[in-house]
């Protein structure tokens, strides 16, 4: 796929930020001994610090890669995935924020002993938090395979085990002390990473105003051969030029003309080659000409678009409540204030970085349209410098987006192993510095398998699926807990169960792959892909009605835990936990 | 410093002043989570009553794009900072209620 050269540039690249991790993670690090250093960086990390920390780790694969690659794909709809993920930290300022840093807890689980006082509520909510944080590792994992695989050709259990590896190694060294330095410098990395590329490419447009929203679909500059893995239906709006060998519609065929426009089943190990100026298939479901990606309401694929887009916009708008790697980096606030003004900043280092995606994410279409035949188009952003820009500028941008995808799947994997491990040694173990590590190298490991099984790629939507559990369960365990006095252990578990059992239930079937598009009208299909807009509300309903059902046990100290939440520092009300306590 | 003990202690005057803290900062933020949804809903449903609105271009760039893409991050942004002022605003008043002399 590229020149000698520029593999290796791109090698040293990707080299030089995996080092420079380490290295950050060493120095960060140095200082950690104690229980606290390793889950909260003992609480004296500034809200300047933290939202960089914070953003650098909440920019995974799914928004480095997956993003431009949804937008590329769907067009206007898949915007609302950078936007979700951003006002994510709205509904977490608002709802969340200040309250749970003011509980003093140190982790999710943690924080629901405090509230609610149940010991197995505890052990529930622990639970939910590992679940969540492995299957949210699942796709950075991938995401790195895919990288090495795209960009240097390398077999893709490489990058999953080599990001493993690199994470544990900073987990186990020294836990959130040291991953806060490093995420923080992740964030300046992936936006310089990213911007860089997207600005020149933005030069590249402005200078000859290519159309994006044409009657057509989009075409290839030049003769390019795709080769398609597995089974796959594309759209073919204009035949001409495009040969195929291999197999077409359940034929064998060698150097075969597609005789007419429609949809075409390309079996897996068909190559399939476009003239210079041939129109481009897309994928099935994804819309083939720009006017259509360019206009609002066809959804995401599938039938049902507005369902769908609704859906997303619920799972990302309160998902990002739940999200465990997200919640804890809060604890590590001084007070709640500084929680306050983290989600803010959060908020702005956040719109700034998704301009970016989104801007690639249009390039894409110009530059590689060839990636919308087989829908894999979370390489967009790896494969457009140089694609666009011939010679070493193109070779240098790619290398620079390959070092931010790294650097992507690096911070995010830390984050959420600082999670699992965090919940694992204090909850199972016994919360000690050996603990936290024994717990770090257990969670790390245990999403490899999944990584190197799963079969579906498409990052965001995969990200979208665990935004869709972690909105159905910690979110309104949270949000609940922290303004309505009249919720009770047995409510928050059978809410925790059903919101869990429905969205997890429904992410399982797609990602298995298991529900036919036709059936019913389409819903089944749409409502287990997108399962937010009934899974979240149910979640919400279940929780309030059993907690009235069983109101006798609103645990007796309430008042006393709301006034520690809720009241501002000065007034002295407010006690750190640790473990052990 | 009466009252501050009062709530400090959790008598019946402290967990009502706590109530009425808690009650004003939910009231805040579900009428602030209100204007966003609303605004959601909008963007959502605009394209579908006046297809006209989305094909209509402002600088080059399509509407529905603008609109996504590049408005609603300051108006996420221009709500945070609203909600953080209001919320602070709303704490100091509670504690200068509580340490005022009754």
């Amino acid at each position: 796929m590229t020149g000698p050269s520029s593999a290796a540039l791109t090698a040293a690249a990707l080299l030089a930020a995996a080092v420079a991790t380490v290295a950050l993670g060493v120095y960060g690090g140095r200082l950690s001994r104690t229980t606290s250093d390793f889950l909260v960086a003992s609480r004296t990390v500034g809200p300047r610090w933290n939202a960089a920390a914070i953003s650098g780790e909440y920019l995974s694969a799914a928004s480095f890669l997956g993003v431009a690659g949804l937008v590329a794909k769907y067009g206007a709809d898949a915007l609302w995935y950078p936007v979700g993920f951003t006002a994510g930290y709205l509904g977490l300022l608002m709802f969340v924020a200040a309250p749970l840093r003011r509980s003093g807890a140190y982790t999710v689980p943690d924080f629901t002993e405090f509230r609610l006082g149940s010991p197995r509520l505890r052990t529930a909510t622990m639970l939910f938090v590992v679940v969540i944080c492995v299957l949210y590792l699942v796709p950075q994992y991938q995401g790195a395979g895919l990288t090495l695989n795209t960009l240097l050709g390398l077999p893709f259990w490489i990058g999953p085990v080599a990001v493993a590896t690199i994470v544990i190694a900073n987990v186990v060294g020294g836990g959130m002390r040291s991953i806060t330095f490093v995420q923080a410098f992740q964030y300046w990395l992936k936006l310089t990473a990213i911007a860089i590329p997207a600005l020149t490419l933005l030069a590249l447009f402005l200078a000859d105003r290519p159309t994006l929203g044409g009657p057509m679909p989009p075409t290839v500059n030049a003769r390019t051969t795709v080769a398609i893995e597995t089974d796959a239906v594309v759209q073919v709006d204009e035949p001409h030029g495009i040969t195929v060998s291999g197999t077409l519609d359940g034929r064998a065929v060698r150097d075969a003309l597609i005789d007419s426009p429609g949809l075409h089943t390309l079996g897996a190990g068909t190559t399939i080659t476009l003239a210079a100026g041939a129109a481009t298939p897309v994928v099935a479901g994804a819309p083939s000409t720009g006017e259509e990606w360019i206009g609002s309401g066809g959804g995401l694929g599938g039938a049902h678009p507005l369902y769908q887009v609704l859906s997303v916009v619920i799972a990302t708008f309160l998902g990002t409540m739940g999200l465990p790697h997200v919640l804890v980096r809060f604890y590590t606030n001084p007070d709640g204030r500084a929680a306050r003004r983290t989600a803010l900043a959060v908020i702005a280092l956040l719109s700034v970085f998704y301009a970016f995606p989104t801007l690639m994410g249009a390039f894409a279409r110009l530059y590689v349209p060839q990636l919308l035949i087989t829908g894999t188009a979370d390489a967009a952003v790896l494969l457009m410098p140089q694609a666009a820009l011939a010679g070493p500028t193109g070779q240098l941008l790619a290398a620079l987006a390959a070092a931010g995808a790294i650097a992507a799947f690096l911070a995010t994997s830390s984050g959420l192993l600082v999670s699992v491990a965090g919940a694992l040694a204090t909850d199972v173990l016994r919360g000690r510095v050996r603990d936290f590590r024994m717990a770090a190298l257990i969670g790390g490991l245990l999403p490899l398998p999944l990584a190197l099984a799963a079969s579906t790629l498409e990052l965001s939507r995969n990200v979208g699926l665990v935004f869709a559990v972690a909105a159905s369960t910690l979110c309104p365990l949270l949000v609940l807990g922290i303004w309505w006095r009249g919720l009770t252990a047995v409510g928050a578990v059978c809410g925790l169960l059903t919101g869990g059992i429905v969205s997890g239930a429904a992410a399982a079937l797609t990602l298995g792959g298991g529900i036919d598009d036709d059936l019913l009208g389409g819903w089944p299909a749409v409502v287990a892909g997108y399962p937010a807009a009934f899974s979240v509300p149910l979640a919400f309903v279940t929780m309030i009605v059993a907690s009235r059902l069983t109101r006798r046990s609103i645990p007796a100290d309430t008042a006393r835990v709301f006034a520690r939440m809720h009241l501002p520092e000065r007034l002295g009300m407010s006690v750190e936990r640790l473990p052990g306590d | 410093m009466r009252t501050r003990v009062e709530v400090q202690e959790q008598t019946e005057v402290g967990d009502a002043l706590v109530r009425g803290l808690v009650r004003a900062q939910l009231g805040l933020a579900l009428r602030l989570a209100a204007v966003v949804a609303s605004a959601v809903i909008a963007i959502l449903m605009s394209g579908r009553l006046f297809p006209a609105l989305i094909t209509t271009s402002v600088f080059g760039v399509r509407l529905n794009w603008l609109v996504l893409a590049v408005l609603s991050y300051p108006l996420l942004y221009d709500v945070a900072r609203l909600y953080v002022r209001l919320a602070e605003q709303g704490e100091r008043d509670f504690v200068r209620v509580v340490d005022e002399e009754p």
